[in-house]
């Protein structure tokens, strides 16, 4: 972590991938870090393909991730998991949600969305850590807490501590969602 | 404290900081975070206006009144308040006035790519530019003190890349400056022709001090690296070059109009080699080469698009980096979300293949494949101008197969001129207003046709109907999108009227609370004929697998559009019988 720290958040609009970002914003304050976080808002996140940017580091300048230079991509969606992958180091950990949503250019029977995905994925140099997010949230009783579930797992595989984590979380949920959402961090923890 | 803000919600805390009394402005992106977080300070006065032009207005009467007032716009907005603005630069203010401008290289979600700078240049307006959030705090608070110690207005101009990233600010307490004496002077609040001449020239002198205090500010700071290379830049563009020249010397500009001449003088001489790294147009660039000093910027660097730590390296160092395109990877646009109620109408003027003129919000998606029913968009409040435009060159006749779509804010925003216009000049056009209740497409925000104010109080409502009977409209009819057939019937009539007609579809936006479906929809294999009439809905919960359709049950809002679609009454709710 000493020479920086880069996590890509992608994913479809509506997805919420807004609170993970900032959930691991307070990871870096509460880690003494620098950090910057580029988020997308207005006509993109209509159901269009989102990324946002997290960097952490002793100091930070431009907010935006350049291809090569991230060390864990979060993907809340398959093909966006694919279509952001030459943004990965060499060896570095993808964390994918298994889920699919189809774009437009599928939907109307002009493309096809590629049916091997995670094949493709585990042909390159990287760590591929997929998950079944949706699933296991729905275990946990709420269906929207997907995003606490893959945090769990980032957690997991940063070597931040735990704690760090959670109280990050905490600051970040409100009171009445905490139970539900510390839960699905658990079970992403636990994968 | 330390809090890791949007520079969006620094603007905002800067605003309270400074003591700021009133805050005006229109949604737009990159902008609206700020007047959205200043909205939750009580001790400021905040509104959504109904145009920029407006906010600006009310923003001055505030700062005339002693009070310390903001006007927060994205980059368009500021070509509607352009005329205020070239007016309040003669008057200067009284309590401090500061216009936030957020501009938007690569359009992330605009229609042009405009250089706001120039704004500052051709109203003689100082210019300051943040180059993260904790800048965009301070500098708000600076511009206060800049405005009311050179009595002028000053804008605070931002980038998408700037107002929509996080960086960690130290929060400070509000000063509460209040208001300052107010006293009637006409020579400066009134600006007729004798007293805007001697204005003018205050205005002149006022630059000259405004220059002196850019060569002297802390805001112009010299960072001195290694001379071989030297980098005049600011905003979001220092922070990609300093992430390519970690050692270089670089002259980092925070008050972008006027320019430090003497200060890029100085810099200038100590360095071998001169780059000017700025997104969009050359502004920087083309000052100093005014000041006769060889340069390097815009014969490397592009003037469209957002930049990169990446492109700075392969324009300026010619470090190519490798571009393997993904291959055979679907593309994934935007999309008008399930449920939304603006696909009723477009399915239907997709079906009667009209020219549709069109506006500026969500629905602008209708341009978009499969529905492709949209056949210009260019500003807010073209589509009603356009469509009367297009009758007028085209003959009476035309407003036959024409109709011009424009959502609820964007008719208040601008719309209600351009509809005035059509009935004053005798002509024909059938106008649909898309009324989803909210101002939608830069996240919900209240306007004049909800109902609610910015703090969410209930208030007086602007009725659609009433105004378009009081500006002389005889057909008037309010009708639901999703109803189709009653939707082509009222289009088909209306177009066909010898009179102007407005068409108001009512239903409000899917993702507003309050508006709950309730489970997704089915399809009956064995109903469905694989007509595909659906698949024009342009839905993204229904998706062609080729040999059979399928609803996505994780994505569909369950709004039965479908159902009113399907002829083989092959769509139901998953759970109910459909037999």
């Amino acid at each position: 972590m000493s020479k920086g720290y880069n996590i890509l958040i992608v994913g479809v609009g509506g997805q919420g991938t807004l609170l993970t970002s900032r959930i691991l914003g307070t990871v870096a304050i509460n880690l003494k870090q620098d950090v910057k976080v580029s988020e997308v808002h207005g006509m993109s996140q209509r159901g269009g393909s989102v990324v946002t940017y997290v960097k952490f580091g002793e100091t930070v300048n431009s907010p935006l991730i350049e291809a090569g230079e991230t060390d864990v991509i979060l993907a809340f969606e398959l093909l966006e998991a694919y279509r952001w992958i030459k943004y990965l180091k060499k060896g570095g950990k993808i964390i994918v949600n298994c889920q699919r949503i189809d774009p437009m250019p599928v939907i109307m029977g002009k493309q096809k969305y590629p049916e091997d995905i995670i094949d493709r994925l585990n042909e390159l140099d990287l760590q591929i850590i997929p998950v079944d997010a949706l699933c296991i949230a729905k275990s946990c009783g709420n269906i929207k807490a997907v995003n606490t579930v893959l945090l769990g797992v980032l957690a997991k595989h940063s070597g931040i501590d735990k704690k760090i984590w959670i109280d990050s979380l905490k600051e970040n949920i409100k009171e009445k969602f905490i139970e539900t959402n510390l839960k699905a961090f658990e079970a992403g923890y636990d994968l | 404290m330390k809090k890791l803000l949007l520079g969006n919600e620094a603007v905002a805390r800067g605003a309270f900081e400074a003591g700021v009394k009133v805050a005006t402005a229109y949604p737009g992106t990159p902008s609206t975070e700020i007047t959205e977080n200043i909205a939750t300070y009580d001790e400021i006065y905040s509104e959504w206006s109904p145009n920029e032009k407006v906010a600006l207005e009310v923003a001055i009467g505030a700062s005339f009144q002693g009070a310390r007032a903001i006007c927060s716009m994205k980059h368009v907005g500021l070509n509607v308040a352009a005329d205020p603005l070239f007016t309040v630069s003669y008057t200067g203010v009284n309590g401090g006035l500061v216009i936030v401008v957020a501009d938007d290289p690569g359009m992330h979600s605009s229609q042009n790519e405009q250089d706001s700078r120039y704004y500052a240049l051709s109203s003689k307006v100082p210019m300051l530019e943040p180059a993260d959030s904790q800048e965009c705090k301070d500098f708000v608070k600076q511009a206060f003190e800049i405005s009311e110690k050179f009595d002028c207005p000053v804008i605070l101009r931002l980038t998408t890349r700037i107002a929509h990233s996080r960086s960690i600010v130290e929060l400070e307490e509000r000063n509460e400056c209040g208001l300052k004496e107010y006293k009637k002077d006409i020579n400066k609040y009134v600006m007729m022709p004798g007293m805007a001449r001697k204005r003018h020239e205050v205005v002149v002198k006022r630059l000259k001090d405004l220059k002196d205090f850019s060569n002297q500010s802390t805001l112009n700071q010299i960072e001195w690296g290694n001379t071989d290379i030297g980098i005049i830049t600011a905003g979001i563009s220092y922070q990609y070059a300093k992430e390519v020249f970690e050692n270089a010397s670089f002259l980092k500009l925070g008050m972008i109009y006027p320019m430090p001449d003497e200060l890029i003088r100085e810099f200038a001489k100590k360095v071998k080699k001169l780059y000017v790294i700025e997104e969009l147009e050359p502004f920087i660039e083309n000052h100093v080469r005014k000041l006769g000093i060889e340069i390097n910027g815009k014969d490397l660097l592009p003037v469209t698009g957002e930049y990169s730590a990446q492109l700075i390296k392969e324009k300026l160092l010619g470090q190519k980096t490798e571009k393997e395109e993904t291959a055979d990877i679907p593309a994934r646009p935007p999309v008008m979300c399930p449920g939304c109620p603006h696909r009723g109408i477009f399915y239907v003027l997709a079906r009667l293949k009209l020219v549709v003129t069109g506006d500026i919000g969500c629905y602008t998606l209708g341009a978009l494949p499969p529905v492709s029913a949209m056949d210009a968009c260019v500003c807010m409040g073209a589509s009603i101008g356009m469509a009367h435009g297009m009758e007028k060159a085209r003959g009476h006749e035309f407003s036959e197969k024409c109709v011009a779509v424009i959502g609820d804010s964007t008719f208040i925003h601008s719309g209600i001129t351009g509809l005035i216009d059509i009935v004053y000049n005798k002509g024909n056009s059938t106008v649909i207003i898309l009324d989803n209740s909210i101002t939608a497409m830069t996240g919900h925000q209240a306007n004049p046709a909800t109902g609610y104010t910015i703090k969410g109080e209930t208030t007086i409502q602007v009725d659609l109907v009433k105004l378009a009977e009081a500006i002389g409209i005889k057909r008037v009819r309010t009708i639901d999108p999703f109803d189709v057939k009653e939707a082509e019937k009222a289009i088909k009539e209306e177009i066909q009227a010898k009179e102007p007609s407005l068409i108001i579809a009512r239903r409000p936006c899917a993702l507003l609370k309050g508006v709950k479906y309730k489970g997704a929809m089915k399809i009956n294999q064995e109903k469905c004929k694989m007509c595909k009439m659906c698949m024009s809905l342009g839905c993204p919960s229904i998706v062609d697998k080729g040999d059979r359709i399928e609803v996505d049950e994780a994505l569909c809002a369950g709004c039965g559009l479908c159902t009113r679609i399907c002829k083989f009454n092959a769509f139901s709710k998953a759970g109910e019988q459909n037999e």
